[in-house]
C-alpha cells in the first residue's frame, strides 16, 4: 500500500524553483532518506509533504487522500525540526504530550502515554526535568518521542542528528532505524550526510537542484547510480572521462572491452567511467598509472594515483595491500561488471 | 567570558555612571526625602524640619482613591499596550528585512512626539466640533456629532499611544530571536496558529512580556499631561495632584511626600510583577 504520494510538486520562491516536479510514491513503513548537498531542495520537500509550505504546484496524498490544501495542524503528521523546537516552558513529560494536550486528551492518561514514549526512546525518570536540564543526545530522544506521541501516519524528519558529536550521531541513527523498524511507522529523513542515509534507509532518494536524481533501495543507487552526480554522492568514486563506443571504452588512449554486468546509461560519444576505489586493482598490464599519495588508515589502505593528469583512487584492505611505494608507476585494471559508464 | 568583559571594559568607566547616579538621581531624592519632612508655612513657603503631617494627609480615602486610580489607569494601559504591541511585534518579526525597518523607524519616529502633541492632537481629533465625530455623523453612525474626549477612552487612547513603541522596542529583540521552528512544531502537532501562538509564543516569551508591561506601567504612572488634557477630574492621577500641591497650592512638603509614595508604590508594583513572575517559572 502506499502511504504518502507526491504528484508533479513543485515549490517556486519568486524566480528560485527549490523544488521542481517531484513525483514518487513511498510505501507504507518505508524508511526513506532524502539525500542531498545543501540548498538542493531537500529540506523545501519535507516541508511541503508536512504543509509548512505550499506548493506552487503539485499534490500530496496520504493514504491516497488529498492532503494539498490541509493545513499542517490537521495533517497528523509527527515531526522533529532541525533545532528540535523543544519547548523550554514545559517539562520534559509536558513537551512529550502537547500534541495529546492539544486533542483534548486527559492529564492522567497524558501522563502515561508520555512515560510509555520516554521509555520507547530509553528516557525514563526525566519526566519532570526541564528541557534545559538535559544533554545533546537525550533532548534527540525527547524531540522523537514528541513526533511519535499521536501514533503518526507519516513521521518526517529534518536532519534531526546534525547536532550530535559523531559518535553520539552514530549511535542515534542505529537506535532511530531500530525504533522506526519495530513501530513500522512511514518515516522520511532529511539528511546530507550519505553515511547516516546509507545507515538508515529502505530507500534513498537523492535530489540535487530541486529535482529528484534516483530514487531506490541504497545499494542499488550505489552499484547502478542514473547519473555521474548519484555516482559521486552516494559513496566515493573515480569519474574518469572516456569515450564510449558500442561495448567498449576508451580511455587515456586504451581501448577496455566491457564485460557482462558493467552498465552503460548513455549514448555513444563523450562519457564518463564511474569505477569504485574499491573496484581499482593493480594488474599486469593495461591502463599506466603512477602512485602520487598513500593513505594508511588502518582499516583500509588508500592509494592517489596519477592516469594521464587525472586523480584516481585505489582502495585496499590491509592484507591485501600491494608492494608499490610512492612515485613507482604500475598498471590499472577495473573489476569487470563493476563498472558503470554515464552521461558526462 | 566574565573575565574577557573585566579585562577588556576598566572597572574604573562604571564611577562615571555611578556618579550621574549621585548627582541626578540620589540628591535631588534626598532633598525631596527632607522637604517632605519639612513644616508648611501657611501662606508662605516651608522651613526645615522634621514632622510627618504630611505624610498623615495621605493617609486618607481621598488621597487612597487617587493612588487607587494612578495604579488602575497606569496598570490598564500598560495591559492594553502590551495586549496590542505583542502580536504587533510578533507579525513585525515575521515581515521582511527592509518593512521591520520601515517600521521602526517610523515607531522611533512618535517616540519623538512629546506628550502636549500626543495630547492636543488627540483632544482635537476626539473633539465634537474639529474630530473624528463630523465623521461618524457624516457616515450617518451618529445622528450628531458627540465629543469623545474627555474622558477615559481619550485617556488611555493616549497613554497607550505614548506607551505602545516602548512596548514594541522591549518586545522585538527576544521576539526576533525566537526560534520560528517552535511556532512549527506546535502546528506540526496539532495547535492552530492561534492555539499555537497562546501555548507557545506568549509563554516562551513570558519574561519579555512581563518587562513590557513593568516598563508601560512605570511610564505611564508619571503622566501628568495627558490625564489632565484627555481626562476628567476623577480620572486624574497622583502626578496630576503632585503637580496642582507644588505648582498652584505651593505645599511643597506634600507634594513631596506625595512623589515618595508613588515612587514606593512604583517599587513595590514592580517588585509583586516579578516576584509573581519568578513564582510561575518555578512553579510551571
Amino acid at each position: 500500500m502506499t502511504e504518502l504520494t507526491l504528484r508533479g510538486l513543485t515549490k517556486r520562491f519568486g524566480s528560485l524553483t527549490a523544488v521542481e516536479d517531484v513525483t514518487l510514491e513511498i510505501p507504507n513503513g518505508r524508511f526513506v532518506c532524502l539525500l542531498g548537498p545543501s540548498g538542493c531542495g531537500k529540506t523545501t520537500l519535507l516541508r511541503l509533504i508536512a504543509g509548512l509550505e505550499e506548493p506552487s504546484a503539485g499534490q500530496v496524498l496520504v493514504g491516497g487522500q488529498d492532503q494539498t490544501r490541509v493545513p499542517t495542524h490537521k495533517r497528523d503528521f509527527g515531526m522533529v525540526f532541525q533545532s528540535l523546537a523543544l519547548f523550554p516552558h514545559l517539562t520534559v513529560a509536558e513537551n512529550v504530550a502537547y500534541p495529546l494536550a492539544i486533542r483534548g486528551v486527559d492529564r492522567a492518561s497524558r501522563r502515561k502515554r508520555a512515560t510509555e514514549l520516554l521509555d520507547l526512546v530509553r528516557l525514563p525518570d526525566v519526566g519532570d526535568r526541564r528541557i534545559h536540564q538535559l544533554s545533546g543526545g537525550q533532548r534527540q530522544r525527547v524531540a522523537i518521542a514528541r513526533g511519535l506521541a499521536i501514533d503518526p501516519k507519516v513521521f518526517l524528519l529534518d536532519e534531526p542528528l546534525s547536532a550530535l558529536d559523531a559518535n553520539l550521531r552514530e549511535h542515534m541513527q542505529v537506535e532511530l532505524r531500530q525504533l522506526q523498524e519495530r513501530l513500522g511507522v512511514t518515516t522520511v529523513v532529511v539528511t546530507h550526510d550519505q553515511k547516516e542515509a546509507l545507515t538508515m534507509a529502505d530507500v534513498l532518494i537523492v535530489m540535487d537542484k530541486g529535482r529528484v536524481q534516483q530514487m531506490g533501495a541504497p545499494m542499488d543507487l550505489y552499484r547502478d547510480p542514473a547519473n555521474a552526480f548519484v555516482a559521486g554522492f552516494i559513496g566515493s568514486t573515480n569519474l574518469i572521462p572516456c569515450r564510449l563506443a558500442g561495448r567498449a571504452v576508451e580511455l587515456a588512449g586504451t581501448r577496455i572491452e566491457l564485460a557482462e554486468g558493467d552498465r552503460v546509461k548513455c549514448a555513444d560519444g563523450d562519457a564518463v567511467l564511474s569505477v569504485r576505489p574499491e573496484d581499482v586493482r593493480f594488474a599486469e598490464a593495461g591502463l599506466l598509472a603512477r602512485v602520487t599519495f598513500i593513505r594508511d588508515l588502518g582499516e583500509s589502505v588508500q592509494f592517489t594515483l596519477d592516469l594521464d593528469g587525472r586523480e584516481v583512487s585505489a582502495l585496499f584492505a590491509p592484507r591485501e595491500r600491494p608492494g608499490v611505494g610512492l612515485g613507482d608507476s604500475v598498471h590499472l585494471a577495473f573489476e569487470p561488471g563493476q563498472r558503470v559508464v554515464l552521461a558526462p | 567570558m566574565s573575565a574577557g568583559v573585566g579585562r577588556t571594559t576598566p572597572g574604573w568607566l562604571g564611577a562615571i555612571p555611578a556618579v550621574w547616579l549621585a548627582v541626578l538621581f540620589l540628591i535631588p531624592f534626598a532633598i525631596m526625602l527632607s522637604v517632605s519632612v519639612a513644616q508648611r508655612v501657611p501662606g508662605g513657603f516651608f522651613e526645615p524640619g522634621f514632622e510627618l503631617a504630611s505624610y498623615a494627609r495621605l493617609f486618607t480615602a481621598f488621597f487612597g482613591r487617587i493612588l487607587l486610580t494612578s495604579v488602575l489607569i497606569a496598570g490598564g494601559a500598560a495591559l492594553i499596550c502590551v495586549a496590542l504591541a505583542f502580536p504587533f511585534t510578533v507579525i513585525l518579526a515575521g515581515m521582511r528585512r527592509r518593512a521591520q525597518t520601515l517600521v521602526l523607524v517610523m515607531l522611533l519616529a512618535v517616540l519623538s512626539l512629546s506628550e502636549v502633541i500626543i495630547g492636543f492632537s488627540l483632544s482635537t481629533l476626539l473633539s465634537r466640533t474639529a474630530g473624528v465625530g463630523n465623521l461618524f455623523a457624516a457616515l450617518g453612525l451618529t445622528e450628531t456629532s458627540q465629543a469623545y474626549t474627555p474622558g477615559l477612552f481619550a485617556l488611555m487612547a493616549g497613554l497607550c499611544y505614548l506607551g505602545f513603541p516602548y512596548a514594541v522596542l522591549v518586545l522585538y529583540p527576544p521576539v526576533s530571536r525566537l526560534d520560528p521552528e517552535l511556532g512549527e512544531a506546535a502546528r506540526s502537532m496539532g495547535a492552530s496558529p492561534l492555539r499555537g501562538f497562546l501555548t507557545v509564543t506568549v509563554p516562551v516569551l513570558r519574561a519579555p512580556i512581563l518587562g513590557a508591561l513593568i516598563l508601560v506601567f512605570v511610564f505611564t504612572l508619571g503622566a501628568y499631561l495627558l490625564p489632565q488634557l484627555l481626562g476628567r477630574p476623577r480620572h486624574w492621577t497622583l502626578s496630576v495632584h503632585i503637580t496642582d500641591q507644588a505648582i498652584f497650592q505651593s505645599n511643597l512638603p506634600l507634594a513631596a511626600a506625595m512623589a515618595v509614595v508613588l515612587l514606593l508604590v512604583a517599587l513595590a508594583m514592580v517588585g509583586l510583577a516579578l516576584l509573581l513572575g519568578r513564582q510561575r517559572e518555578a512553579g510551571a
